[in-house]
């Protein structure tokens, strides 16, 4: 019992201090941090860090590129998929299967398997350097696993639903908007969160097709700081918070839905 | 019952955009692999299977890489699939500390992976990261290390740092899969004298295998897949010890303009994941029992 305890807490110390290094280190100053990595700051936090980050870096433009990035991903893989899904459980036939089955060979084809052609792609269509090159690519590569997760949800909706809207004359479109998608509601929102995890973190297609600074997305921008601030940790992690921040607060209050969202995609995935 | 005709055009969007980028892509993939493009000018030329024959006979880095990957692979799945699974045994009672400690252990999942990357590269920094003072404070200095900088064991450290990083993730997968295991049968194992080991073997660990299945199945793949941990810790220094197949084709397609090349070890990348999940599923299969 008491190892067992023991156990716990060395878990939750590995998780707990990295933490609260990153978060000291942010508030001390470069000088604190090589004569003293784990202490606290002498004379109190500084925000300095803080204000340096936005000074020196178009901080504001990266947060602003990944927002507009991931929701609109987020939103149109929903909705784009949603459709498929919908499609495959009305159809129920060697079409619908065919057609789930080319959807789901996809999450066996890993990202990095299609970044030359894909890369060649993207500069012959003009998408490099552009944030809705960017969407369109984060769409097609995660359509498979949410068309996965969706599908599997629809297909469990009692059939009665539908046959009763269809002889209350409603059509296939009505049918989606006012039966399929507030019942999918629970499995549309773990996808979601899914979706929303992986599109903020993502770093390969920025890496890929982004090189112009005004279309950064954060995770890429972070990358570089390195090169630029090397082992400047203060720095680093200043970054790192204002980078995760949006997510670890949505974590805080949202945490079930995180864990059954992002567990979704790894069971189905 | 009959289906307008209309359901199709719930694919349109959806499948447009899946085929240009990405089905499209897979299938130029296997074609340029049997050229010599470069990426950059128009012209390229047929090569056969020369791409293929040089990674498996002339490309020593290609040949370390593999066998790198298959060091991480199996540091990964073996730590990571232990902890989740013995974390998962103790914190399976929903009270309120285990509940918060799952969430604890969850955390890093959302993290990305450069801010995972920095973390640890402070962790791992030799004179001033966190486990060398930690190792000196309890009088282990000799173990001190350049965890990431010594390259035989830099691939371990970004195991390590990737067990860390996903353990969280495999552990709620594995609470998911023992409550869902009926408690009658325990207290049919508890009435019948069995040991915590004889009940283990003979509930737990059966009922759990769907459970496990996909935790090592997952695990493996994600292992395969870990190209922005790496491409953000090491770059797959020093001298390819960390090089990983992902940031390999990346280096050869992006660094030397090998694009016919890169084509074909990602040919061969995506062979090695589609075997391995077909070899998981039906070796872990085979396990599931139902009661």
């Amino acid at each position: 019992m008491l190892f067992r305890k023991f156990s716990l807490l060395v878990y939750a110390l590995l998780i707990l201090i990295p933490i609260v290094v990153v978060l000291l280190t942010s508030v001390k100053t470069l000088q604190e941090t090589f004569s003293d990595p784990l202490g606290l700051p002498d004379g109190g936090f500084k925000f300095d860090n803080y204000i340096a980050i936005f000074q020196e870096q178009t901080m504001a433009g990266y947060f602003l590129n990944s927002t507009i990035v991931t929701l609109f991903s987020v939103s149109l893989t929903l909705v784009f998929a949603a459709m498929v899904a919908f499609g495959i459980s009305r159809m129920n036939n060697w079409i619908g299967n065919m057609l789930f089955g080319l959807f789901t060979l996809g999450m066996m084809v890993p990202a990095q398997v299609i970044m030359v052609p894909l890369y060649s792609l993207m500069l012959d269509l003009g998408l490099t350097n552009s944030l809705v090159g960017l969407i369109l690519v984060n769409i097609s590569t995660t359509l498979p696993i949410a068309v996965f997760i969706l599908t599997g949800f629809m297909k469990t909706l009692p059939k009665e639903l539908f046959e009763a809207s269809t002889i209350d004359g409603a059509g296939n479109w009505m049918m989606f908007t006012k039966v399929a998608i507030p019942l999918s509601l629970p499995s549309l929102s773990a996808t979601a969160i899914f979706l929303f995890v992986m599109h903020w973190n993502d770093l390969l297609y920025p890496l890929l097709f982004i090189t112009d600074n005004a279309y950064k997305t954060l995770p890429l921008a972070l990358l570089e700081f390195q090169g630029q601030y090397s082992t400047n940790y203060p720095m680093l992690f200043t970054g790192v918070i204002i980078a995760s921040a949006p997510m670890v607060i949505a974590y805080v209050f949202l945490q079930r839905y995180f864990v059954a969202g992002i567990t979704a995609g790894a069971v189905k995935g | 019952m009959r289906i307008s005709k209309s359901i199709y055009l719930f694919f349109l969007p959806g499948l447009v955009l899946y085929s240009l980028f990405f089905l499209y892509p897979t299938i130029s993939a296997l074609f340029y692999s049997f050229t010599d493009w470069d990426g950059l000018s128009e012209a390229f030329q047929f090569v056969g299977i020369d791409n293929y024959t040089r990674a498996f006979t002339g490309d020593s880095i290609f040949q370390k890489t593999i066998g790198n990957n298959l060091k991480f692979m199996l540091t990964v799945v073996v730590f990571q699939t232990i902890v989740a699974l013995a974390f998962a045994l103790i914190v399976i009672k929903n009270t309120k500390t285990n509940v918060f400690l799952r969430a604890l252990y969850f955390f890093p999942t959302i993290l990305s992976s450069v801010s995972v990357a920095f973390i640890w590269a402070f962790i791992y920094d030799p004179s001033m990261g966190i486990l060398n003072q930690m190792l000196e404070l309890i009088g282990l200095d000799f173990l001190a290390q350049n965890w990431l900088g010594n390259a035989n064991i830099a691939i371990y450290s970004l195991a390590i740092t990737q067990v860390w990083f996903h353990a969280g993730q495999m552990l709620i997968i594995f609470v998911a899969g023992l409550q869902a295991i009926p408690e009658e049968l325990y207290e049919v194992a508890k009435i019948e004298g069995a040991s915590k080991w004889q009940t283990f073997k003979s509930v737990t660990w059966p009922l759990l295998a769907p459970s496990a299945t996909i935790v090592v199945a997952y695990t493996t793949i994600q292992s395969f897949k870990a190209f922005d941990l790496v491409f953000a810790m090491t770059g797959g220094g020093p001298n390819n010890s960390t090089e990983i197949i992902a940031t390999y084709i990346y280096e050869v397609a992006f660094r030397s303009y090998q694009f016919g090349y890169a084509s074909s070890i990602s040919v061969i990348f995506m062979v090695i994941i589609a075997l391995i999940t077909y070899l998981q599923f039906k070796a872990l299969r085979s396990d599931r029992v139902s009661y």
